[in-house]
């Protein structure tokens, strides 16, 4: 590493330093602060900082609501990360085939990247009613009305797996992402790779499910962290889709009513440093090897 | 193997049944857009939720106008809050990626991915000091403070957005820059920033679309009189006062305008989407 030389590089410590200061306050000291409140008595709108150790992650772990929320969580994840992954691989894979239309169709599945969950949750919100009889409409009434009745679903209504829905949701938003994550991967293969195993005799099953599988691997891994980082975190969509309700509840929701409706702000800290715990785990190995790989190039 | 005659047709087959799944996907995608369509354009003397899926019988902007005048403030506080916010982020990430990419200055290859971190954080962990530090210094409530957590929790993406893109320009030009007498700014004002174009596109889209659309810094930040669309939508659709047709039109015109610019230019949202998921 060369020392500091002159003048530039003076200057180039100058104009970076503004954003460093900025992230450093704004992520990491703010992180710190929400440690801190984590660990204090904190109720109410006066602040209180007196330790109190441990208690509010405690708490955390015996409140049914917070079991709630880590099921929820868990189906949620489950769901989504893999129904984008399997619908994402399955897209990319037939718009690589060089079909007529194929800038057509990728364009459709990716774009409700560009919209925001909440216009996603208010469409679907109307999709996905539940009502039943007379008053049945959105998609169970086109089941019904095709004969399909076994499809006639409560939605996010349902016990337990109402969440699900939410993930269906998050499934049309996200897999054409996936999709493009997977385009990259495989437009990265060669066609020597694919000719290579016709020439001997492979199926085009085998071909994918020997060879680009495979080769895929670490593009699958990024979707996976990056899916499941976002998981974690879902908030918008469902709060859109079907209001902030106890049976739908999920940390990033529980955070906020614990904070901002009740004032358990040592509470609702506790919440957001274990949510940031688990998707450190993710995103700190996820960041490194990235870069790591960039700095092998 | 098949006999040589018969792969061709065979594949030709094969490709053609291709269109199957793909038509099936398509409808998977096009139902909500479908229904957020003819819904919009329906009377209100059609709105009926047991005909949801049929076509307006005539061509009607009741909808629409019902949202937008319901909408009107929320719209002018999004553009209020996103172009600022947009434009500051760009200008600072190109400054940010210029210096990272090319002064390697002792303990870069640390604080950049200690840069990066920040955008993957949940926000919940930092909302807390957040709300003191707003009403601190006095912009809790209004666009100001909404504007300056964007330009900041931006600063991750954009600076990743220039830094890839300044990282392929060869190094040759910036050192005969150099050798000619340019300095740091110079060779910034005169190499870099008119190679920028396609790295400015890029950045600015994902930021417009990114701020645009986000929710939770502004319900975090904002009183109801600045909201800015996605909360005011949010609000209505929860609310029992305004009818789910209206609530369809003023969906589509929260999703307008990103989706515009995903339309006409779709390749450099792709490239902002790939530099999130660090794969660029």
């Amino acid at each position: 590493m060369p020392k500091l030389k002159n003048a530039d590089d003076y200057l180039a410590i100058a104009l970076i330093t503004p954003s460093i200061l900025a992230v450093g306050v704004f992520v990491y000291g703010f992180i710190a602060w929400t440690l801190r409140v984590s660990v204090s008595r904190w109720t109410g709108l006066l602040p209180d900082f007196s330790l109190v150790g441990l208690r509010n992650y405690w708490e955390l772990y015996f409140d049914p609501r917070f079991q709630i929320d880590a099921r929820n969580l868990a189906i949620f994840t489950f769901v989504f990360v893999g129904g984008a992954l399997l619908l994402g691989f399955v897209m990319a894979v037939l718009v690589d085939q060089n079909l007529p239309g194929e800038n057509f169709f990728r364009s459709l599945f990716l774009f409700p990247m560009a919209i925001s969950y909440i216009v996603t949750g208010v469409v679907w919100r109307w999709l996905m009613n539940p009502a039943e009889g007379t008053r049945i409409s959105g998609l169970n009434q086109i089941f019904e009305s095709m004969g399909l009745n076994f499809l006639i679903s409560r939605w996010h209504t349902a016990p337990v797996w109402g969440i699900a829905a939410i993930a269906l949701a998050a499934i049309w938003q996200m897999s054409g992402f996936t999709m493009a994550l997977f385009l990259g991967g495989l437009r990265s293969i060669s066609d020597d790779v694919r000719e290579a195993a016709r020439v001997d005799g492979a199926s085009e099953w085998q071909l994918y499910r020997y060879i680009i599988i495979p080769l895929l691997n670490p593009v699958t891994l990024s979707v996976v962290i990056i899916l499941g980082h976002i998981s974690l975190k879902v908030f918008d969509l469902i709060v859109s889709l079907a209001g902030k309700q106890l049976a739908l509840d999920v940390p990033a929701i529980y955070m906020w009513q614990a904070t901002f409706d009740g004032y358990f702000f040592g509470r609702g800290a506790a919440i957001s440093i274990l949510m940031l715990l688990i998707i450190s785990l993710l995103i700190i190995p996820y960041i490194y090897f990235n870069l790591k790989h960039e700095a092998d190039l | 193997m098949t006999q040589s005659s018969d792969y061709p047709r065979n594949r030709h087959w094969q490709r053609l049944l291709l269109y199957f799944p793909l038509m099936l996907l398509s409808i998977f995608y096009l139902v909500p857009i479908y229904v957020i369509l003819v819904t919009g354009f329906k009377g209100f003397d059609e709105i009926n939720l047991r005909t949801m899926w049929n076509l307006p019988a005539r061509l009607s902007f009741d909808n629409y106008l019902s949202a937008f005048n319901l909408l009107t403030p929320y719209i002018w506080n999004s553009l209020n809050m996103v172009v600022p916010a947009t434009v500051a982020s760009a200008l600072i990430g190109s400054i940010n990626g210029f210096v990272l990419a090319r002064w390697k200055f002792r303990g870069a290859n640390l604080i950049f991915p200690l840069i990066l971190f920040g955008m993957f954080i949940p926000y919940q962990s930092i909302f807390i000091p957040l709300v003191q530090f707003m009403r601190m210094i006095g912009i809790y409530g209004g666009l100001p403070g909404l504007v300056l957590t964007h330009v900041i929790y931006g600063i991750p993406i954009t600076t990743l957005i220039f830094r890839n893109h300044y990282s392929t320009i060869p190094q040759e030009i910036i050192e005969a820059a150099r050798i000619d007498g340019a300095g740091l700014l110079n060779t910034y004002r005169y190499i870099l920033l008119p190679l920028s174009m396609p790295a400015f596109v890029v950045a600015l889209i994902w930021q417009f679309t990114a701020t645009w659309n986000d929710f939770l810094f502004a319900v975090v930040l904002t009183r109801p009189e600045f909201w800015p669309i996605t909360v005011a939508l949010n609000n209505m659709a929860g609310s029992q006062i305004v009818a789910w047709n209206i609530q369809m039109a003023g969906a589509l015109l929260a999703a307008l305008p990103t989706i515009v610019v995903y339309v006409f230019l779709g390749r450099y949202f792709i490239h902002g989407l790939m530099a999130g998921a660090l794969r660029e």
